[in-house]
């Protein structure tokens, strides 16, 4: 059992457990504590990858803004917000037989699947970030300016989203 | 032992059938909205395992994630913002009740 495998087994433990604790939680805020968690150690999962980058922006966009944003999101609509699910049992029980199947169907292709051999570890000639630094501002240049129009397009759009509408009529 | 692709891509696919199940059976908007960061999260995942096991590991899968990230962080939002006028003129936050265009 190797540093890694440990590693794995952990981080994947604490990813599953809070996702099936969000699920099984009735009060919004916790479910949003307990996604946190998942969050974290997904960024975990992304560092154990060889992907520190992506796994610090995780931590940046995901446990820290986007949980920060649903928390506003329940403070300001209802403060003691709790689901009690559908209540239709039979629908409910419709949907989990879906995702079974759909679970089962994925885990056979998966497992089917002759994957590629995992390659010998590439020597590491330049950090990770300095690798997705030149990637992004020299093939991907394009797209990346995209994605601020984008940004923008949406940071004004929930502002007209959110604000009080004004009655002039 | 060492880890191999199959295991991530595993956990990745137990997370999207937890967020899908939560996605389409969770009444509170919030939830439901959570549940789709969950999948996104998912895909994040295997695109990143990709840009390592893949046939030709390359540094696109990361890039790639960033730009979901973007998209994800967007989403949020706007949804948030919806549900928050939603909320102002309906008083509500279940995703049952939001059935004006039904009518």
């Amino acid at each position: 059992m190797t540093g890694e495998f440990a590693a794995f087994f952990i981080l994947s433990l604490l990813t599953i457990g809070g996702a099936v604790f969000m699920i099984s939680f009735t009060r919004v805020v916790h479910m949003v504590i307990s996604l946190g968690i998942t969050f974290i150690s997904i960024a975990g999962l992304f560092v154990l990858l060889g992907a520190d980058f992506i796994g610090v922006a995780q931590v940046l966009v995901y446990s820290g803004a986007i949980s920060i944003l649903m928390l506003f999101g329940i403070m300001l609509t209802k403060h003691d917000a709790s689901d009690e699910g559908t209540g239709r049992k039979w629908k409910n029980r419709f949907i989990l037989l879906f995702i079974v199947i759909v679970f089962a169907l994925l885990f056979w292709g998966i497992q089917r699947t002759a994957w590629p051999a995992s390659p010998p570890p590439a020597p590491a000639t330049v950090s990770n970030a300095h690798e997705i630094g030149l990637e992004v501002f020299t093939k991907y240049v394009i797209p990346f300016e995209l994605v601020s129009v984008l940004l923008l397009v949406a940071l004004i759009g929930a502002i007209i989203m959110a604000k009080k509408e004004e009655d002039n009529e | 032992m060492t880890v191999s692709i199959t295991s991530y891509l595993l956990v990745a696919l137990i997370l999207f059938c937890i967020g899908l199940y939560g996605a389409l059976t969770k009444r509170n908007a919030v939830a439901v909205l959570l549940s789709i960061e969950l999948m996104m999260n998912a895909v994040n995942i295997n695109l990143v395992a990709f840009s390592k096991y893949g046939l030709h590991p390359a540094v696109s899968g990361q890039i790639f994630t960033l730009f979901s990230m973007t998209v994800a962080a967007a989403e949020v939002a706007l949804g948030l913002a919806i549900l928050i006028a939603l909320y102002r003129n309906k008083a509500t936050v279940n995703v049952d009740e939001m059935d004006q265009m039904k009518r």
